[in-house]
C-alpha cells in the first residue's frame, strides 16, 4: 500500500501493476511525482520499500527490484533507520526571532509588527502616526512588499528613515529577512520600529519577528466577519486597529459585531477604531503606543 | 503560500540533521501537522516536490501525519473534539473551549541511509 494515499499497490516483486505508473494527484491542484512503478524493476523514483533490510541495495541509491524482497512500507519506517527530529518546523524563524527580540530589548527598541490584507491603510496610518509623534519619539520602518519600494518613499517623505524589503514571491516577512533590514538600518536605541508586513491576511500571522506586538488592521469596507474567516491574524495579534472609520455612515458595517467576532477567536484583544484619513480615533492608537512602550521599556530594563 | 518557506525550513532541518548523523541520504520524513494548524497539507506536499530537488533530501518521501483537534472546555470540564480552530464545544455550544492538540506543525522523525 501506499503510505501517502493508501492506494493498494503493492510492489510485489514479479507483479506487473498494471496501471504501470499511474501519476495522481492528491487534490487541490496537486501535481507530484507520485508513480508506481510496477514495471520498472530500476526505479530509482520513489519507492515503499524497506531499504535497510534491501541487500540488493546498489551504492547509487537505486533499488533493483528484480532479486528484491517484497517488502511493504507500512506504515512505520526500519527501526535501525530512524531519527528522531521532533523539531518545530517554524523552529528556524523562531530562532531568528528571538535574536532579534533579545537586540530590541537590549537596545530598548519598541516594534511592532502590522499586518493586514492589502489596501487597509497600513501605509496611511503608519504615514499619519510618524507625522504627529514625531517630536515625541523616533520612528523608523521596515516596509514588506513583493515588489515596488513605493510604500518606503512614502514613509521617507514624512522625513523617517524607512527600509523596503521586496519579498519577490513570498508572502510575508520572516525574521531572519527582517534581522539584515535591522542590521541595514540600525535604528537608534530607545526608538520605535514599525514593520509593515506584506499584505496579506493569512501567512505573516504564522511568523513571528521578533516584535512586542503584532497590530493588526482592518479597514471597516472589508466586512465585519473577517476575523471569524481568517482567524489565525486575528489570534496573534494584541491590538486591532479598524480604519477608515470616516466611511462607517456610507457602509452596513457593524462595529460591535465585528468587535464580537474578533474576541471569540482572542479574548485578549484590543481594539480602537480611527481613520489614518481624517485623525479621527488617532489619540487613543497612541496612548495605546505609549502604554505598551512603557511596558516594553520596564522588561527591557529586567533583563 | 507560506507552505513554501515552510517546506523549505524542513528541508534545511532535516538534511542538516542527515549530515550531522552521518547519513547519505534521507529516505523519508514525517511531519505532525495538525488539523487546526494554518497550513495545508496539499500545499506542503505540492512545495516539498519544488524544494527537495538537489538536497540529501532529492528523493524523499514526505509522509504527513495529521493530528486531530481537541479542546478543553472550561463549562463541562473535559477535553472534547474540536472540528475548527476557536470552533464551539460540540456538547454544550459555548466558545469556551482552549485548544490542546491539533495545532502541531512539527518534524516527527525521517529515515536515514
Amino acid at each position: 500500500m501506499c503510505t501517502v494515499c493508501g492506494c493498494g499497490t503493492l510492489p510485489i516483486e514479479g507483479h506487473h501493476h498494471d496501471a504501470g505508473s499511474h501519476g495522481h494527484s492528491h487534490g487541490g491542484g496537486l501535481d507530484h511525482d507520485h508513480h508506481h512503478h510496477g514495471h520498472d524493476h530500476h526505479s530509482d523514483d520513489h519507492d515503499h520499500r524497506d531499504v535497510a533490510h534491501d541487500p540488493h541495495h546498489a551504492e547509487d541509491g537505486s533499488v533493483h527490484r528484480s532479486d528484491g524482497i517484497a517488502g511493504v512500507h507500512v506504515p512505520g519506517m526500519s527501526q535501525e533507520r530512524i531519527i528522531q527530529v521532533e523539531r518545530e518546523i517554524l523552529s528556524k524563524n523562531d530562532a531568528y526571532a528571538s535574536e532579534n527580540r533579545r537586540y530590541f530589548l537590549r537596545q530598548g527598541i519598541f516594534a511592532l509588527n502590522f499586518v493586514s490584507s492589502p489596501g487597509s491603510g497600513k501605509t496611511s496610518l503608519l504615514v499619519r502616526t510618524i507625522r504627529e509623534l514625531k517630536d515625541r519619539v523616533t520612528i523608523n520602518v521596515i516596509e514588506g512588499d513583493q515588489q515596488t519600494s513605493s510604500d518606503a518613499a512614502r514613509i521617507r517623505e514624512t522625513g523617517a528613515r524607512a527600509i523596503q524589503i521586496n519579498t519577490g514571491k513570498g508572502c510575508h516577512l520572516d525574521a531572519h529577512m527582517v534581522g539584515h533590514a535591522v542590521e541595514d538600518l540600525a535604528p537608534e536605541p530607545g526608538s520605535a520600529l514599525f514593520i509593515e508586513n506584506v499584505g496579506n491576511l493569512v501567512c505573516p500571522a504564522a511568523f513571528d519577528l521578533g516584535e512586542a506586538h503584532k497590530v493588526v488592521v482592518l479597514s471597516v469596507t472589508e466586512g465585519e466577519d473577517k476575523p471569524l474567516k481568517y482567524p489565525d491574524m486575528f489570534a496573534a495579534a494584541d491590538l486591532m486597529i479598524l480604519n477608515k472609520a470616516d466611511l462607517l455612515p456610507h457602509l452596513d458595517f457593524n462595529v460591535e459585531l465585528c468587535i464580537t467576532n474578533a474576541l471569540r477567536v482572542n479574548p485578549r484583544l484590543q481594539t480602537v477604531i480611527v481613520s489614518a484619513r481624517t485623525g479621527e480615533g488617532m489619540e487613543t492608537f497612541y496612548a495605546w503606543l505609549e502604554a505598551a512602550a512603557l511596558r516594553g521599556a520596564t522588561r527591557s530594563k529586567e533583563v | 503560500m507560506h507552505e513554501m518557506s515552510l517546506m523549505e525550513s524542513v528541508i534545511d532541518i532535516v538534511c542538516e540533521t542527515a549530515r550531522l548523523n552521518g547519513a547519505r541520504r534521507i529516505r523519508s520524513v514525517r511531519l505532525d501537522v495538525g488539523v487546526l494548524s494554518h497550513v495545508d497539507p496539499d500545499a506542503l506536499l505540492f512545495c516539498y516536490e519544488a524544494v527537495r530537488h538537489g538536497t540529501l533530501a532529492g528523493r524523499a518521501k514526505l509522509e504527513i501525519n495529521r493530528i486531530a483537534g481537541e479542546g478543553w472546555c472550561l463549562d463541562c470540564g473535559k477535553t472534547v473534539a474540536l472540528q475548527e480552530r476557536f470552533g464551539a464545544c460540540p456538547d454544550c455550544g459555548r466558545h469556551r473551549v482552549q485548544m490542546t492538540a491539533g495545532d502541531e506543525l512539527k518534524i516527527r522523525d525521517m529515515e536515514v541511509i
